[in-house]
């Protein structure tokens, strides 16, 4: 089998790098691989609303969000093959498995990768305690609730303030649940503020910072968990438990992006994302190989995916089209005070599609601050910030014209004042 | 059922299912009753899942002759009853010059013992074998008999084959009472009265109060729990052999090992506890576990956990195994205090404790007795064109499942439907691995449960984690509340 762009995973990301890689050349031969029997990736199980605001100025649910993406699809004649999970990618050659092909192996002129992510288990967060059923990553108990139409449980306990935590808590208070609290290890929250607001404060759920589990009780069904304070050094402070009955405990405690197959390619990862380390075109270490979405870095938001993705996916039209890696002078991306990652990690300024836009996390909660830009030490942008958290991505939009001239080093931290 | 036997096992474990086989050469009726939903559910499914040399075990006693024999059966075995085995060679680490005459004691104990092809290394050797070795080695007992093997499959292989062989099972069945009527063992169960001319003792850590049952002779086990970080088969060849530390009176210590399918385990750790049935992972014990694995192995990337879980060891204690006729029981025969090196032992207790039995009821052999059992279908493991011819027969076997672990519905259908096939998601993930990856079934257990649900015909609210209450949905949304 042959194509010229081969896209790993049709969720957001992957509908999104198709629909713009089909757009930049309509004669190219696309073809997305999805393992899942539909389109649409884990945005199908998120029935809630708030997704489309940059990208369509509109409130959609996940599923409405996907079918914009899917029509378009349909609309470009993209070919795609469902229930198909790859198995092994090299520099130009994508090999999967299906029921009606067998194993088989598409030859290409690039790829793009995007398989999203994986949450992490409890077996990952190394809690104590027994192990019974009732212990859910909070993406299962959403898939058993939203697809399947099963309740996880009637009485809960969630650790961790991931987003995917907090809809679930009042997703299952809607369903007649009882969502007793939530606990974050950290000071401060790993999710949105808008969804603190709408999905625990609403529903008067109490979200207890500092807090983690101890233990888990039960030995077929979980009938409780034992919550403690923790110190600053993560540690639970004793004298602090409190043992809550519930039947469920929901985790939600971080995701990590799916890169065995980019691993196993040779991509470079980088250990702060856990994603690729990619330039201004989503290009990986690999030449030919993109990556975008989720198994990038991981988002707040799907409109970012969908931006993103779409960079990616002309990137990967350009590479087929050129036959060649870019090039021109390479600017570094380099992270300063308080910025765990940023994505691109450095940027070929010839091959800027656009302005720069850099996305990055800060590493902890800075109030009343200040976002710095240095171009070689020289001080290009400095934004004030009411709030900077690492549960909200930033993200700083550079000129393309401003980027021309001699550049080194673009520098990015955060500062007091 | 017919609730006469001529031998009714009492336990499911490796043990039992060891026994069950080998009884199951003769002609005869052989029942076993086990307390939990499926076989392999105590202490069978959480251990090291190593096969020891034997030079542990004092000389002269019945741990170091089950040892060695249970060693030396297991290559043939394991090819009779495809279960996946390497003789990846063992390596107990000195790390201080001290301490060397500890290695040269185990070394010496192993020749008496019989275990071939023993060595002390130096520590340049022990290097070379295992790049990532503490600095601190000085030296190392090398037995490259030793291996890893997947304690499921040996469990799950040994119970599939006697009941091919018309070996009964009972799941989901206590015994609450035992007793003789001079001629017969009358043995009372949450469900049924059997009667058996003779019984097999192999309840684990409730070994003793079966035991108590019956003899005036009291014995006495204690659990002794152990905890275990189980980490990504990403860091497959960080080690290359099992690893020990020289051991203590609680054991063979913290190993570090890789599995059977490549990943890495470290543990156990070893405490005397209360609950023969809940063994719930402790932090304390995590924090030891971590500590033992990095002072023999330099930069073991302890993040890389995917899951932690503990077992229980039936810890007798006189500290033997108690293979043999209850005192005063005419018939009744035990496998008590079966503690490590059991897993290695069970294929050698099995044919010693089936001796016994035939030559009390003067057993014949059958002459249709078929040792073979194949394991699941695994397509990935076929050769291209056979793996081929079976996804276009079989279109399931295209389909992938467990995305961690590459294991297709085909797989877990046939998981399900074999004989004594698996009716929760645990019973799933020990006979397919689905589940077992890094996201530990985060994405496929509701399709597992889908399957399960269709092979069964029960609906998704009656599927369980591991039997019993362990559901894993409550009921239909909007059902209440």
């Amino acid at each position: 089998m042959k194509a010229d762009i081969v896209i790993v995973g049709g969720g957001p990301a992957g509908l999104a790098a198709a629909i713009a890689a089909a757009k930049e050349d309509s004669n190219l031969n696309i073809l997305i691989l999805e393992r899942d029997h539909e389109l649409g990736g884990i945005l199908n199980q998120c029935i809630h609303n708030g997704f489309g605001l940059h990208t369509f100025n509109e409130e959609l649910t996940g599923p409405e969000y996907a079918a914009r993406f899917e029509e378009q699809l349909y609309g470009l004649g993209i070919r795609y093959m469902l229930d198909t999970m790859v198995l092994d990618v090299a520099s130009s050659a994508v090999t999967a498995v299906n029921s009606k092909e067998g194993v088989f192996t598409v030859e290409c002129g690039a790829i793009v990768l995007c398989m999203g992510c994986r949450e992490r288990p409890r077996g990952a967060l190394n809690i104590p305690g027994l192990r019974p059923a009732g212990v859910f990553t909070a993406g299962t108990a959403q898939r058993l609730v939203n697809i399947e139409g099963f309740m996880p449980g009637r009485e809960v306990v969630i650790l961790g303030s991931g987003d995917i935590g907090l809809i679930m808590a009042r997703r299952m208070t809607l369903e007649g649940a009882k969502v007793k609290a939530v606990c974050e290890l950290m000071p401060y929250s790993g999710g949105l503020k808008r969804n603190i607001v709408q999905c625990l404060d609403d529903f008067d759920i109490p979200l207890l910072l500092s807090h983690t589990v101890i233990d888990i009780k039960g030995k077929e069904r979980v009938t409780s968990v034992v919550i403690a304070e923790v110190d600053d050094h993560l540690k639970p402070v004793p004298g602090t438990e409190q043992e809550i009955s519930c039947d469920t405990l929901l985790l939600s405690c971080g995701l990590i992006p799916e890169n065995e197959l980019s691993r196993s390619a040779g991509v470079k990862i980088n250990p702060a994302t856990n994603g690729p380390v990619v330039n201004e075109s989503f290009e990986t270490s690999i030449p030919g190989v993109f990556a975008c979405g989720n198994v990038l870095h991981v988002h707040d938001l799907v409109d970012y995916v969908s931006e993103e993705s779409g960079r990616a996916g002309r990137s990967a039209a350009r590479f087929v089209k050129a036959n060649k890696a870019g090039e021109g002078p390479v600017i570094n991306i380099k992270n300063g005070n308080g910025i765990r990652y940023t994505v691109p990690s450095f940027v070929r300024v010839n091959e800027l599609d656009g302005d720069l836009v850099i996305r990055f996390r800060s590493g902890n909660v800075y109030r009343d601050s200040y976002i710095n830009v240095l171009f070689d030490g020289e001080t290009k942008l400095h934004r004030r910030k009411p709030i900077i958290t690492p549960g909200e991505m930033e993200q700083v939009i550079l000129k393309k014209e401003d980027l021309t001239g001699a550049i080194s080093e673009i520098l990015i931290e955060i500062t007091e004042n | 059922m017919d609730n006469s036997f001529d031998v009714i096992i009492i336990g499911a474990g490796v043990t039992g299912c060891a026994v069950a086989r080998e009884l199951s050469r003769y002609d005869c009726s052989v029942l076993v009753i086990e307390k939990d939903e499926d076989v392999c559910c105590g202490t069978s499914k959480a251990n090291s899942g190593i096969v020891h040399a034997g030079y542990d075990a004092k000389p002269g006693t019945l741990k170091a002759k089950m040892n060695i024999r249970g060693n030396e059966m297991m290559t043939s075995l394991c090819e009779e009853l495809d279960i996946p085995f390497k003789r990846i060679g063992s390596l107990v680490v000195c790390t201080d010059e001290s301490l060397r005459s500890g290695i040269e004691e185990l070394y010496a104990r192993g020749i008496t013992n019989g275990v071939p092809d023993l060595k002390i290394l130096e520590s340049d050797e022990v290097r070379e074998l295992e790049p990532n070795i503490s600095d601190d080695v000085v030296c190392a007992l090398y037995a490259p008999t030793a291996g890893v093997i997947c304690p499921f499959r040996l469990n799950i292989a040994l119970a599939e084959c006697a009941a091919q062989n018309g070996v009964e099972f009972k799941f989901d069945t206590q015994v609450t009472n035992i007793r003789s009527d001079g001629d017969h063992w009358i043995i009372e169960t949450s469900d049924k009265t059997y009667n058996a001319r003779t019984v097999i003792n192999a309840a684990g850590c409730h070994a003793d109060d079966i035991h108590n049952l019956v003899s005036e002779n009291k014995l006495h086990i204690t659990p002794r729990r152990g905890d275990y970080m189980l980490l990504d088969r990403s860091l497959e060849g960080f080690v290359k052999h099992v690893i020990f530390p020289q051991p203590t009176k609680m054991g063979k210590g913290i190993l570090v090992t890789p599995t059977v399918h490549g990943n890495t385990l470290v543990g156990p750790t070893a405490v005397d506890i209360e609950s023969k049935d809940e063994a719930p992972v402790t932090a304390e014990g995590l924090v030891k576990v971590q500590e033992g694995a990095v002072k023999n192995v330099k930069g073991l990337p302890l993040k890389q956990v995917i899951t932690g879980f503990s077992g229980l060891r039936a810890h007798e204690d006189g500290g033997e195994f108690i293979l043999e006729e209850a005192e005063g029981c005419p018939g009744f025969f035990d496998c008590a205090g079966i503690e490590s090196p059991g897993l290695t032992a069970c294929p050698a207790i099995g044919e010693y404790m089936a001796s016994l039995v035939s030559s009390r009821l003067s057993l014949k052999q059958k002459d249709n007795w078929n040792g073979i059992c194949k394991d699941v279908i695994r397509p990935f493991e076929l050769p291209p064109e056979e793996r081929e011819n079976l996804i276009s027969n079989n279109p399931e076997y295209g389909r992938i499942i467990c995305r961690c672990e590459t294991i297709t519905e085909g797989e877990i259908i046939d998981a399900i439907r074999r004989p004594l096939g698996a009716k929760s998601l645990d019973g799933v993930k020990r006979r397919t691995r689905a589940g077992m990856g890094r996201c530990q079934g985060g994405f496929c257990s509701p399709r597992v449960m889908d399957i399960l649900s269709r092979e069964l015909g029960l609906p998704l609210e009656a599927i369980t984690k591991s039997g019993g209450n362990s559901k894993i949905v409550t009921g239909r949304t909007k059902d209440e509340g």
